[in-house]
């Protein structure tokens, strides 16, 4: 319904007569195959940085045409904004408004990135205007683009560099394809851990991980983009579920474990399972999730609790056995929702508990950064899958069209590609962040 | 001659599709949809995508003519490497055990490095053949060459001709069905009705609680939507047991104990095992839960009256336990196959006979009671059902896992077949 839609507001006579009517056009976004340039054109670099000549080289050498301060008329398939020395709201000015005359030229799907510092409590009044001042612009700016392209922002807390590996992954994950939905959002690179990969098509080389909740849905693409990424898989999921596993599993060449998450051993017979059969494990995603939607004046117990036990008390469980267990560089991602931020009517169980989840990934980022390892969170906006296939078409399409700044519902693998690379190397700096996958959608800001 | 040293073949693990009561929920699946599901659900378990096996066999005792390559063609539908081997095999009930310890021992002489062995069973969809005599006329009508030779043959067909002849469980030498058989050899060893019942509620009791706890997690995939095998009823009770009517051996009036409830029913299912030598586990990262240590056939003339159908397995066990000079109390777990309860507690009480034993085991002393508390500790077919070829692979795979569960001992595995056969196996742990 919703390809059918775009197909006819993009094409054709139809879509002289959707821009006539004003209609929305959703646009197609440029979304990653492993072949497919990191920016479909030229990369204009604007602003100051004292890593700028450094950080231009490195897009250079990521194969990227990078233009300094001027594109003149030429395409462009990315800005990067480079603000991180910008001391008071008035020096913001140059930087925006070159960027502004450049947008015209921006290709689909193209890329606008900026690089600055987080606003504190402790900075001078001045410098913590204009670093709060760039969230509001930069994600403005979100608002503005067209043709699927998106603009996101990295931050860089006060003793990382621009080119420390979080950062640098940061940033080609917010150039490539694998950020097709994310728009509007920023990643705060806390230190200068992590490791960039040999080869940034198979970022997870070498690495054991386990997808909880893989048998269908957004679990099932998570699995394949680990596998396509490199990562021997371990898909999980509840042995009602076994068939469908055993299915995802033989695509991809993973093994399956048929197990209840809520299990009190669960942790145990995951790690026995990939370390007795892989030889290790690298990367856990909590994936496995119900809804037991009811509004809180019909709840009972039963929907409750069940809920809560599933959505984040297994996964709280589950994380202080591999906590416990000491596996070093133990990257853990969970899946939140937007519904755990902004709340959602009927939903007060399922948001209490994806709520939760974000709680619990800023609160074990220390826990786990002790063994090498992080923990972080995606937290999914409108996607299109067989549960929200279910939710009544006005509503559906209100949720995909007007709400999200790209117009359209994400798809499974728009959250698999942020897990992929969270749950990667390059991501250790990004220790206890929570990041959006919702095409910018009001619902959550 | 001394026997030549060979080396260990390990059971892997297994996996089966849940078993489904006759015309429930697999009416729609061929014996190859099923053994292609049992297989894919192994492959995906034990990440076998791609790999050539040594070879897999299996086979199923109900088969329709076209499915003449049954195993070769599921291996083709499945995610291994099509450079398998594969071959059907058939021993009435006994196929999946025979498949399997054929497999065992090519792995202990080194001839395969891998094997998955396994059978399937579908009575709901089942081959239904022609009378003879219109089988004769198709067979005219298919020679003729002529217009007017083909109208002949035709000509020949009569209504009569049209009605089906569908397989039975009834022996064709005797005419009697499996559960009649039994009925005969249950009242020869004086079983009890109660003692029936009770071992079918034990049965339902074992196999409910191993699910509770997670027992088949690592055994079943679901198919069809089936997630657990539909003929168990946790809530079984003696009294619900108790009012069932008999239902074999009707001629034996008040004396008739076997009922549908201490019967197993016909049933639909797969299962396979895998198999491999040490190096291949260990290579592969694969567990080793038991060693595959040894097994036999035997048979008996039901014919002439000289034994039960059923009784094969008694033979067979006293046959195997000399030669692995072995008692029969040396073991933890026993798997009887539960082909009717009547059967278990024949073989129980036969084995316990000084004169059985004598006389047809040609044993000084008899075998001797086992302790009833390690016999078929996680349910068998009474509660599973009995898909009759896919019954070894899950008597098997479970066995294997309650030894490694366990870290120590052996197992004694019993099967009966129709035809008055039976093969018995041992396993034993891995620690």
């Amino acid at each position: 319904m919703a390809d059918k839609y775009m197909e006819l507001v993009n094409t054709g006579a139809t879509k002289k007569l959707a821009k006539l009517l004003g209609l929305p056009r959703p646009p197609r976004l440029r979304r990653y195959t492993p072949d497919s340039p990191l920016l479909p054109g030229p990369v204009l670099v604007l602003g100051a940085s004292a890593r700028a000549q450094e950080l231009s080289d490195i897009l250079v050498s990521w194969g990227l045409d990078v233009r300094r301060h001027d594109a003149g008329e030429a395409k462009l398939g990315g800005i990067l904004l480079l603000l991180e020395e910008l001391d008071h709201p008035q020096s913001l000015s140059p930087i925006m408004l070159s960027a502004g005359r450049a947008l015209r030229q921006l290709l689909p799907g193209a890329r606008v990135v900026s690089i600055s510092r987080p606003a504190t409590a402790e900075d001078d009044p001045a410098l913590a205007a204009v670093r709060q001042g760039i969230d509001g612009a930069i994600r403005s700016l979100g608002r503005e683009m067209r043709g699927g392209s998106t603009t996101n922002g990295i931050v860089l807390e006060e003793s990382t560099s621009a080119v420390s590996p979080s950062a640098l992954a940061a940033l080609r994950f917010f150039f490539s394809g694998r950020s097709a939905y994310i728009d509007g959002q920023f990643l705060t690179v806390r230190n200068d851990d992590g490791a960039l990969p040999d080869d940034f098509g198979r970022p997870l080389a070498g690495k054991v991980a386990v997808v909880t909740g893989a048998a269908r849905g957004i679990g099932a693409a998570i699995a394949r983009t680990l596998a396509r990424d490199g990562a021997q898989v371990v898909v999980v999921d509840m042995p009602q579920a076994g068939d469908s596993l055993a299915k995802v599993a033989n695509t991809i060449g993973a093994t399956t474990l048929q197990l209840d998450v809520t299990a009190p051993n669960a942790a145990q017979q995951i790690m026995d399972h990939a370390i007795g059969r892989h030889g290790s494990l690298d990367i856990v995603v909590h994936n496995a999730g119900i809804t037991r939607d009811k509004l809180l004046a019909n709840m009972d117990a039963g929907r409750w609790d069940s809920v809560i036990a599933v959505n984040i008390a297994s996964q709280l469980r589950m994380n202080e056995a591999f906590l416990a267990a000491k596996l070093p560089n133990l990257r853990v991602v969970s899946l939140a929702s937007t519904s755990g931020i902004a709340g959602n009517r009927g939903q007060t169980n399922y948001a209490a508990s994806k709520g939760g989840v974000i709680g619990m990934v800023r609160s074990s980022a220390k826990l786990f950064a002790e063994n090498g390892g992080s923990i972080a969170a995606v937290a999914p906006g409108f996607i299109e899958t067989d549960m929200t296939a279910k939710i009544p078409v006005g509503t559906r399409t209100v949720a995909r069209l007007v709400l999200p700044s790209l117009m359209q519902g994400g798809l499974p693998e728009d959250v698999a590609e942020a897990i992929s690379f969270l749950g990667s190397d390059a991501a250790a700096g990004l220790n206890g962040q929570v990041l959006r996958v919702c095409g910018q959608s009001l619902v959550g800001a | 001659m001394a026997q030549q040293s060979v080396r260990n073949a390990v059971i892997i693990g297994g996996n089966r599709i849940p078993f489904a009561r006759s015309n429930t929920a697999y009416v729609d699946a061929s014996n190859q949809d099923m053994f292609t599901a049992a297989l894919e659900g192994l492959v995906a378990r034990y990440g076998l995508q791609g790999q050539r096996m040594g070879a897999v066999s299996g086979g199923a005792v109900l088969k329709h003519s076209k499915d003449f390559n049954l195993i070769r063609e599921s291996v083709l539908g499945s995610s291994l490497d099509p450079a398998t081997p594969a071959y059907d095999v058939q021993m009435a009930c006994a196929t999946g055990m025979e498949a399997i310890g054929s497999l065992a021992n090519k792995i202990k002489l080194g001839q395969l490095e891998s094997a998955i062995g396994g059978g399937v069973d579908t009575t709901s969809d089942a081959p239904i053949a022609v009378s003879e005599s219109l089988r004769g006329i198709l067979l005219e009508l298919a020679r003729a060459r002529t217009t007017k030779a083909k109208l002949s043959a035709l000509a020949k067909i009569r209504p009569s001709h049209l009605a089906p002849s569908a397989p039975g469980t009834g022996e064709p030498r005797t005419g009697l069905s499996m559960g009649d058989h039994q009925a005969l050899t249950t009242q020869a060893w004086k079983i009890t009705r109660e003692a029936q019942d009770e071992l079918a509620m034990a049965s339902h009791a074992n196999l409910a609680a191993a699910y509770d706890r997670g027992f088949f997690n690592d055994l079943i995939t679901p198919f069809n939507g089936l997630s657990k095998d539909n003929n168990l009823r946790a809530d079984s009770t003696l009294e619900k047991l108790g009012k069932l009517k008999p239902a074999f051996g009707k001629n034996l009036g008040d004396e008739a104990t076997m009922t549908a409830g201490n019967s197993t029913p016909l049933t639909d299912g797969a299962s396979v095992v895998l198999l491999g030598s040490e190096e291949y586990a260990r290579s592969h990262d694969l567990p080793m839960l038991a060693n595959f240590v040894d097994f036999e056939a035997a048979a008996v003339d039901f014919v002439h009256g000289g034994e039960g159908l059923l009784m094969a397995p008694a033979y067979a066990t006293a046959r195997m336990l000399e030669r692995n000079n072995l008692a029969l109390q040396d073991f933890d777990f026993y798997e009887i196959h539960e082909a009717f309860a009547g059967t278990v507690l024949s073989t129980l009480k036969a084995w316990e006979d000084e004169e059985f034993c004598r006389e047809k085991l040609g044993l000084q002393a008899p075998l001797g009671a086992i302790d009833r508390s390690k016999l078929n500790v996680n349910g068998s077919s009474l509660a599973a059902g009995h898909p009759f070829a896919a019954t070894g692979g899950r008597i098997i795979a479970s066995t294997a896992k309650m030894l490694h569960e366990k870290g120590s001992g052996r197992a004694l595995i019993s099967v009966c077949a129709a035809g008055g056969q039976g093969v018995v196996a041992i396993l034993e742990a891995r620690s």
